[in-house]
């Protein structure tokens, strides 16, 4: 029996060369001490293969249809089998893949991985980046609630700054002149079938790159990059210190993997697959769209930044950041690798960081969001023990005309204006009239819209509050 | 001999470069229905539609309602998503103005607030008054309206792409 097998084996290996040309491969030698900083890559491919394996078993229940597809998200969420913890899986599948490309990215960079002679292994990455950030906005809008339809909408809005082309832009990502019954099937085609056909060719790439360059060695203070002796160097270096990438190094890849996999499944069992929002009816207007959170710095950005550059910041920010990125290696591409000896290079990453993190944080609060949800004030709540009819009214008008969306009072209310909870200490009624009639850098002026009789009825209640 | 082995490349060059023309042919061939497909929404007609949308009456004076209409060439599979809406106040007697619901920021869907007579976005805080000017946040430029007609004593609306904003759009405002 055993000399059978081992025959059959003997004549697969000897038609297919699996001991010849892939063993060589997976044993190839890597650079002694490259430890747990190089397990990103790897993490970042498994998640990948999570990915398409839970996407693969998503399109069993899923349909692409304008029509249909929200009908089909209730089946999985509520009641096809696991499928509220599959649609999970593949969220925070998503999730990971996004936070580890990002750390995989960041250890590249201040290592300097990406000097000579592997400036491929660095374009290619980009690449990958930009298609797994797609991805993963493409990802929520086959969720087709009213997120995913209002998301839509403003990426075609986005789109639509462009100079020249924009309209067409736009109209080509919608599918159309409104949503509609092709949009879907278009979003459905990208993250399905084009970009991960892009992201299978450019791992693929990407990995032979790897192979081709090996990988970086660790690098050290004082050890300069020349690209005229750095491939004889490396060699030498792999030949007397060299380690068989499997199983010395592999098995940190597999178990960091492993962990990541089973956090993501944790993650999923937990706290299930994200809430859908409510039909993806354009007609339906109250809806509040929020992309997830991978979206969210660029969501923060579009309410920060100053309005009058919006419109060319919309388009010349992410076509920059993509320039800058894809020209890295050609800015320096020899020299000190080591990040002691690169100060500049560790700033920039920790301005990025911090500037990234600072968007997410405050576009989770989005402060600049009228507060539609908040109730009126109770008369408990404010400063007037006794109050009149006047102030009463003054705090019921305060609610239906709008004020309390954006100002807070004792925890009531939206934080996009100033808070007025003791308004009345530091404005007297006159002033307080010019502030409400005239409006201001992002309050609405309500001389037009409020009654002589109502303004002073909120006048009265804001000079209460002191 | 050398000639003979002249012969011999000129006639394999002629073979090469007949596969390799003929490979192009096949390549734009079915590149014509491909990239067909990929541009399709920017090879559609777009003829725009009137619709009805109520009858006069059922709208008051100094009043804003919102009404839906269904978008100008549906698909047959468009479910819900055939339908758009929009914002239609009544300002006197025989006129009607009607605004996109989409804020001219960056398209999300703007509510009206009817006590505070505003015009509120949920993203980024766009205000607007009750004739569609800028009252307070990010947008560049006045709620986008569509054309409204009065048959028959019937509202009707035209339908209209999605407004984007354009750089240059919101550049003169």
């Amino acid at each position: 029996m055993k000399k059978t097998l081992k025959k059959i084996w003997k004549w697969v290996d000897d038609r297919t060369g699996i001991t010849e040309n892939i063993v060589p491969i997976i044993q190839h030698p890597v650079p002694p001490k490259a430890k747990w900083a190089y397990v990103f890559g790897s993490a970042t491919l498994f998640c990948f293969l999570l990915q398409v394996i839970t996407g693969i078993a998503l399109s069993l229940l899923y349909q692409p249809s304008s029509k249909d597809a929200y009908q089909s998200l209730l089946f999985i969420t509520n009641t096809a089998k696991f499928g509220n913890i599959l649609r999970g899986i593949h969220y925070f599948g998503a999730s990971a893949m996004i936070i580890l490309v990002g750390i995989h990215m960041i250890r590249v960079y201040i290592t300097a991985s990406y000097k000579y002679p592997r400036e491929m292994n660095w374009i290619s990455g980009v690449v990958l980046l930009l298609c797994t950030i797609f991805m993963g906005f493409t990802g929520q809008l086959l969720r087709w609630d009213s997120n995913g339809v209002w998301s839509s909408v403003v990426a075609a809005e986005q789109l639509g700054r462009t100079p020249f082309i924009g309209k067409y832009l736009g109209r080509l990502l919608l599918g159309g002149d409104t949503i509609g019954g092709q949009s879907l099937s278009r979003f459905y085609s990208y993250h399905v079938f084009i970009v991960p056909a892009m992201i299978f060719l450019f791992v693929g790439f990407h990995l032979y790159l790897v192979i081709r360059n090996g990988i970086s060695e660790p690098p050290k203070a004082g050890r300069l990059v020349d690209p005229k002796t750095y491939r004889a160097w490396y060699k030498n270096l792999l030949k007397e210190k060299g380690v068989p990438f499997w199983p010395n190094a592999a098995w940190r890849d597999v178990m960091f993997s492993a962990i990541i996999i089973i956090c993501i499944i944790c993650a999923a069992v937990l706290f299930g697959a994200p809430a859908l929002s409510g039909q993806p009816d354009p007609a339906v207007l109250h809806t509040t769209p929020k992309p997830d959170w991978y979206m969210v710095p660029f969501f923060a950005l579009f309410a920060l930044m100053p309005h009058k550059i919006e419109s060319v910041a919309m388009l010349l920010g992410p076509l920059l950041t993509i320039v800058i990125l894809f020209s890295i290696p050609f800015i320096s591409n020899k020299g000190e690798r080591s990040p002691i000896k690169r100060p500049w290079a560790m700033f920039g990453v920790i301005c990025v960081f911090v500037f990234v993190i600072s968007l997410l944080v405050i576009g989770l609060k989005a402060p600049w969001s009228p507060h539609f949800n908040t109730k009126q004030l109770p008369l408990s709540a404010i400063k007037s023990k006794s109050p009149d009819s006047t102030i009463v009214q003054g705090v019921h008008l305060f609610y239906a005309k709008g004020c309390e969306y954006c100002h807070k009072i004792n925890n009531y209310g939206g934080v996009d204006g100033p808070n007025l909870t003791t308004i009345g200490r530091r404005l007297n009624g006159q002033e307080l009239k010019i502030r409400i009639v005239n409006g201001g850098k992002n309050m609405p002026s309500y001389g037009g819209i409020l009654s002589k009789d109502e303004l002073n009825k909120i006048v009265a209640f804001l000079s209460s509050q002191n | 001999m050398s000639d003979e082995s002249k012969k011999e490349i000129s006639r394999r060059d002629f073979f090469l470069k007949i596969s390799l023309g003929l490979a192009g042919v096949s390549a734009v061939a079915v590149a014509v229905p491909v990239v067909s497909a990929l541009i399709a929404p920017l090879l559609e007609k777009k003829n725009q539609q009137w619709r009805t949308v109520g009858k006069m009456n059922d709208f008051q004076t100094g009043t804003t309602n919102l009404v839906t209409f269904i978008n100008a060439d549906p698909k047959p599979y468009a479910g819900v998503t055939a339908k758009s809406s929009a914002w239609l106040r009544r300002t006197d007697q025989n006129n009607f103005i009607a605004f996109a619901a989409n804020c001219t920021h960056l398209g999300c869907p703007v509510r009206w607030e009817k006590d505070a007579h505003l015009f509120m976005c949920p993203c980024h805080g766009g205000v607007y008054y009750a004739n569609g000017n800028v009252a307070g946040g990010p947008p560049p430029k006045p709620l986008t309206r569509y054309e409204v007609r009065l048959l028959n004593g019937e509202v009707q609306i035209k339908t209209a792409p999605i407004p984007l904003t354009t750089i240059n759009a919101s550049k003169s405002t």
